[in-house]
């Protein structure tokens, strides 16, 4: 009797490997078309699939064909009126009546289509960046542990010592020890009685038993009540956690001069920041803090949309920023990234107390500091940021003026160590 | 030069266990003649038919169908029914059917394509895929409804299967006691190459084979078969031996001061001696720049296209046979009691569209239906044996008033689409399905019907279908003609054209491929009937 097989859970996805060498082989289109996505697309259709659009040319795989020409004979099934001599116009192309051959994705002569899956669109989006200064979030110097119990251990601190086990086990070894001697004392002290209410029992038995009686007694009494080998204690172990959570603070000067376009700008450059992160941590924070003279902590909302007016002073956001840090996300949960955009347009006294701040407050606390200028003249913001940057590995300063320059500039902000820009 | 045309030789031994019981009927007691079939009682209760198929039923099924299949006498491998998921069975289109393939882009194209149009509910997904190996084994898709199930084990489980085991073409040019096991070697191998020589050089001579996939077979000489052991323990010797060979063409020392007039002789000799018509067998054992890896990889391809070669003979008949026998065979089980009416209707239904022959200019017209051709000329030759009539006895003296099992199993067994249609189409059957012939000549303005189905067309347009379905006039006629073994060692196809048909244009492309694998130039030269080189192409070396 042969049995049916149920291949449903096994081999799944056995395509996979094709699929990926399709992929792999059409790396460029699909980088190009990524890229395009990336600059047309609505910023909160970010993380979603793309159809990928291939010509036809680029994947036919060529075989040795017939061409029209010369003559041939074919037979079709159906006729209607024809009798044998009729003369029929050639229908265009000269495939004879037929329906032409189907092409294989049912798009006629155009483009090859396919879905990019959001998984693929977003692996080929993020290709070859990585975080910076990775290495430190690696599991190895993650520095925040967490202690597990982990059953007992025979040696610790006493503050471990479990002891309710350790006297079970004292319990069990004194039983044990003592098991031949107690059950000898009780087959001699039965002798005992046996011999006393014997009449006739002579002295010197009766004495001889007592003897060893007593001794097997001291020899129990000599089984230590705790032994060091009875003691245990709880054992703790130290398991290393790799941080993931991190917090993206968002800062954007929402003064006069940061029109529509400046501020959409801003968006994608925090929207790709963000989904950049959602990659690498599990649980990610975002706190919006927009400025102009002063700083507030707002909703998604209200950071985007809100209009407000009036002059600048930077440093207002680095303060709140700084101190919400400090009460709501320690470092040592908290992977802290900072993402600044504004035009550069600062009250000019306070640029040098912006880079006082980040320099000694908010870059010792952040993995990565970024700051992007929306506009293209450089003023003292930019002159000051720039001259710490120098300084600083964890910050990093761009200029962008129109959409299709995010792109780039995150590439460029984010590029894997090492690799070519 | 003998130890030239010995290498031309596969060394590779015949596994095919008895080449002289060949068509022997192998089985004792099988039912051979329509007239001993034994008609069974009445079953007292047909068998369950709820909507979904469970494990149990399916059993159920299979082992009524089983029965009622050796009644007929049907020879096949040993059954392995699997059920799979609908995106098994795209994994298993996009690997031409096979479970198992060495990987490659195109299949992944091919399975993109293949999803994309299945998602868009553009397509339906084929209701099985049956595989030629030994046991055979039958995909039954998981979605399909128990009478599906049951459609899709007589069709493919005992209908391809017998068609498998008993045809001579798929007898003579595959084994299916290896196909599995080569097929896992290849992918292992690919894999194993794609390790050490990189992705794209194994993809680039991937690419190269699959352009010359439908070149890669032998037509008239039969191949040895394909074996796992012999392969992996002679693949290294043959490797060494064939490097060795190869040197030949790059000998540049004088094979000895020979005389004046042999010398002669030797110049005016081609090579090869004889035009080839195998182009990957040919690259495989000359190409001279080709790494030993890459002849392997160029000699599975080969290998695998030679195993489908039968398939894309016996289109018509394979899918009529699988199709006259689940009609037949679950209508035999209707008739014996085992099937409710609702199952008969739905798998009725199915079948109906499976043979529908939608005519010319139909909206849906893609050419001739295999399912309807085959199957209506099988139940043809049934009715031919069982009711014939005049015109059937004036056509088929041979056939008619004879026993049907005997006469359809002969056909099944010793014939391909081209001969089975040449012998057995029948003029009932060309006015039923109106079959008319067109001339279409490109000196001329106008296309002609140069025969219809009456008196005068029948053997014309009989001709004309069965020569469409030769492989040899559908595919272009490519041969190895020369290499210039004096001068650039640049090689030289021919292309003969078949009543005048020219190649299209993709040619330019598959010479580059062909060129790539040669690692010389390659020239192409397209003649017609006379002999005269009408079109020529080239591809210089690639560095």
């Amino acid at each position: 009797m042969q049995q049916i097989i149920d291949r449903r859970l096994a081999g799944k996805n056995k395509s996979i490997g094709n699929r990926e060498r399709f992929l792999r082989r059409h790396k460029e289109q699909i980088r190009e078309a990524v890229k395009r996505a990336v600059d047309g697309r609505g910023i909160r259709d970010m993380a979603q699939g793309e159809d990928i659009h291939i010509p036809k040319r680029d994947i036919s795989e060529p075989v040795f064909g017939h061409g029209h020409g010369g003559s041939r004979e074919t037979v079709h099934p159906g006729n209607q009126d024809h009798l044998r001599g009729d003369r029929i116009a050639r229908p265009k192309g000269g495939a004879g009546g037929r329906g032409g051959k189907a092409s294989d994705s049912g798009e006629g002569d155009d483009d090859f289509v396919f879905h990019l899956s959001k998984e693929e669109f977003m692996q080929v989006f993020f290709d070859d960046l990585a975080l910076p200064n990775l290495a430190r979030t690696s599991i190895a110097e993650t520095p925040e542990f967490k202690t597990h119990r982990a059953g007992y251990s025979s040696d610790g601190t006493p503050n471990n010592l479990h002891v309710v086990r350790s006297m079970r086990g004292a319990i069990g070894r004194r039983i044990a020890l003592g098991g031949e001697s107690r059950r000898e004392l009780h087959r001699l002290e039965a002798q005992l009685v046996a011999l006393k209410a014997d009449a006739e029992h002579q002295p010197s038995d009766l004495l001889m038993l007592e003897r060893e009686i007593t001794a097997l007694r001291a020899r129990l009494k000599n089984i230590p009540y705790l032994d060091p080998i009875d003691l245990r204690y709880r054992s703790r172990v130290r398991v290393p956690m790799p941080t993931s959570k991190a917090v993206m603070f968002c800062l954007m000067d929402v003064s006069g001069s940061m029109d529509e376009g400046r501020k959409d700008l801003a968006k994608r450059f925090f929207i790709l920041l963000y989904l950049f992160l959602t990659r690498h941590y599990e649980k990610i924070d975002i706190v919006f803090i927009r400025h102009h003279t002063q700083a507030q902590e707002v909703d998604e909302q209200n950071f985007f949309h809100a209009t407000e007016t009036g002059g600048t002073v930077v440093s207002s956001a680095l303060v709140l920023m700084e101190e919400i840090a400090r009460t709501r996300y320690p470092t040592s949960e908290w992977n802290i990234y900072g993402a600044q955009a504004s035009d550069g347009d600062n009250w000019h006294h306070d640029s040098g107390r912006c880079r006082s701040l980040l320099a000694e407050k908010i870059l010792p606390l952040c993995r990565y500091f970024a700051y992007l200028q929306v506009a293209e003249e450089e003023q003292n913001l930019w002159d000051e940021y720039t001259a710490l940057s120098a300084e600083t590995k964890t910050l990093a300063i761009r200029k962008a003026t129109d959409a299709a320059q995010i792109y780039p500039v995150f590439r460029d902000l984010f590029k894997k160590e090492g690799s070519p820009a | 030069m003998s130890k030239k045309t010995a290498v031309l030789i596969d060394e590779t031994p015949d596994l095919f266990n008895d080449p002289a019981a060949d068509l022997a009927i192998t089985a004792a007691n099988r039912v051979l003649r329509a007239a001993d079939i034994q008609t069974p009682v009445r079953a007292a209760q047909a068998l369950p038919a709820p909507n979904d198929w469970s494990f149990e039923l399916i059993e159920r099924y299979h082992s009524v169908i089983r029965a009622t299949a050796q009644r007929y006498g049907l020879d096949t491998y040993p059954n392995q029914l699997e059920i799979i998921t609908a995106e098994q069975m795209m994994d298993a289109y996009a690997s031409v059917g096979m479970p198992v393939n060495y990987r490659h882009w195109s299949y992944g194209k091919e399975f993109i394509s293949t999803e994309k149009n299945y998602r868009r509910g553009h397509m339906g997904l084929a209701y099985e895929i049956v595989i030629n190996a030994n046991p055979c084994i039958s995909y039954l898709m998981e979605e399909n409804t128990l009478a599906m199930q049951a459609l899709v084990i007589a069709h493919a489980a005992y209908g391809h299967n017998s068609f498998f085991k008993g045809n001579y073409l798929f007898r003579m040019w595959t084994d299916a006691s290896s196909i599995i096991d080569y097929l896992v070697y290849a992918r292992n191998y690919v894999t194993e190459c794609e390790e050490r020589h990189g992705l794209d050089a194994v993809e680039q001579i991937l690419d190269s084979c699959h352009a010359l996939m439908n070149h890669g077979v032998d037509r008239y000489r039969r191949p040895s078969k394909l074996s796992l052991a012999q392969e992996q323990t002679r693949r290294k010797d043959r490797e060494a031996y064939a490097q060795q060979q190869v040197n030949d063409l790059w000998r540049t020392l004088p094979q000895k001061a020979s005389k004046a007039s042999d010398k002669l002789a030797e110049e005016s000799k081609r090579f090869p001696e004889e035009p080839q018509e195998n182009l990957l067998y040919f690259i495989e054992k000359n190409a001279p720049l080709l790494e030993p890896w890459q002849r392997e990889v160029v000699r599975i391809v080969r290998k695998v296209a030679q195993y489908f070669y039968p398939q894309r003979q016996t289109q018509v008949m394979n899918e009529g046979w699988a199709t006259f026998w689940h009609h037949h065979l679950l209508n035999t089980m209707y008739d014996d009691g085992h099937l409710t009416d609702g199952v008969m209707i739905e798998w009725l239904k199915s079948h109906t569209n499976v043979v529908f022959q939608p005519p010319v200019g139909h909206r849906a017209y893609s050419g001739i239906n295999p399912y309807a051709l085959g199957f209506a000329m099988y139940t043809d030759i049934k009715r031919i044996c069982e009711k014939p009539t005049d015109e059937d006895r004036a056509w088929f003296p041979d056939v008619a008033g004879r026993d049907w099992l005997e006469v359809i199993n002969h056909a099944m067994r010793n014939f391909k689409d081209e001969s089975f249609i040449g012998q057995y189409l029948s003029p009932k059957l060309m006015r039923d399905f109106r079959f008319f012939s067109i001339q279409d000549d490109e000196a001329e303005s106008e296309m002609e019907v140069s025969a219809i189905h009456d008196d005068a067309g029948y053997r014309k347009v009989r001709e004309a279908l069965s020569r469409q379905y030769d492989l040899g006039h559908r595919e272009p006629n490519i041969q190895v003609w020369s290499v210039n073994l004096r001068g650039d060692r640049a090689l030289t196809l021919r292309h003969v054209q078949h009543n005048n048909r020219p190649l299209d244009d993709g040619a330019q492309e598959v010479l580059k491929h062909v060129a790539r694998l040669w690692g010389f130039g390659v020239h192409l030269e397209s003649a017609n009937s006379a002999g005269e080189v009408k079109k020529r192409w080239s591809a210089a070396a690639q560095s």
